[in-house]
């Protein structure tokens, strides 16, 4: 496929900002944290497409460890967020405004 | 328009729809379900750009195994997680600016920096983004970072199952 890089950048800086703006507007912490990901996408998409217009694969290298690190955070965040349910039955995330046990 | 051109446009159609209902969406489920269509459009996107081994990671990782566990968790918190409060006032303008504000600092970024000139990708080498490509890569120059991320993966592994541990059957 031949179509400018500009354009696949520009449509990751899109898909960047309304993760952005997910995760301002949202106050469900579930929806706030797939927009984390919505994010991390977009920049793996930029890397992916500058990967091809330089003709390096290490830009493939650093999407499969943004990848392999995003899993390893949802792991994580996903066990947060199951923790804070048990403790304040909500996942509104102004629930979690204070860091008292 | 060449239909390269006219895929592209399409794909990227869908994915900004598709981000733009997950954000939309009242119910938990949904905006996972919209995401996951988002991640597999862009799993699309990445094989037409050469990256067929970086799309079927997405596709098996991204789409399939965390997005698993999102649901795992929504199904787990229930309906009661939906019981968030009403916004804040200014919360929904104040995003929408910051957002405006983001978008028009990345176009004049990607204007200003190209100076009109379109980057357009060379004649490719041969398997370009293949996984025989990407795994000579990844198992010779990048072979301590890769054994890092093995053990961080761990690591999380750890961490989630302590975190989630049920501290008053302790003593049993």
């Amino acid at each position: 496929m031949n179509i400018p890089t500009n354009y696949v950048v520009a449509l990751s800086a899109v898909l960047f900002t309304l993760g952005v703006v997910g995760v301002l507007i949202r106050r469900n912490a579930i929806i706030a944290f797939m927009s984390v990901e919505l994010m991390l996408n977009a920049a793996n998409l930029a890397f992916i497409a500058y990967a091809r217009a330089q003709q390096q694969v290490s830009g493939h290298i650093f999407v499969f460890f943004v990848i392999a690190v995003a899993a390893a955070e949802v792991a994580v965040g996903l066990a947060l967020i199951v923790t804070i349910f048990k403790a304040k039955h909500s996942i509104d995330v102004d629930q979690v405004s204070s860091l008292k046990g | 328009m060449t239909p390269d051109l006219i895929l592209f446009l399409a794909l990227a159609l869908l994915a900004v729809a598709t981000a733009v209902a997950m954000l939309a969406s009242r119910s938990a489920v949904y905006s996972a379900l919209f995401l996951v269509l988002n991640l597999v459009t862009v799993a699309i996107l990445y094989l037409l750009l050469n990256a067929a081994f970086i799309a079927m990671v997405q596709v098996t990782v991204y789409a399939g195994a965390i997005m698993v566990l999102f649901l795992f968790v929504i199904m787990l918190l229930g309906s009661q997680q939906a019981a968030v409060g009403p916004d804040l006032p200014w919360q929904r303008t104040v995003s929408l600016v910051l957002g405006a504000a983001l978008v028009a600092l990345m176009a004049y970024v990607l204007l200003a920096g190209s100076r009109g000139t379109v980057l357009t990708a060379k004649a490719l080498m041969e398997g370009f983004g293949s996984p025989q490509a990407v795994g000579r890569v990844l198992f010779s120059e990048y072979m301590v970072p890769f054994e890092a991320v093995s053990t961080l993966l761990l690591a999380a592994m750890v961490g989630a199952i302590v975190l989630t541990r049920d501290e008053r059957r302790e003593g049993r």
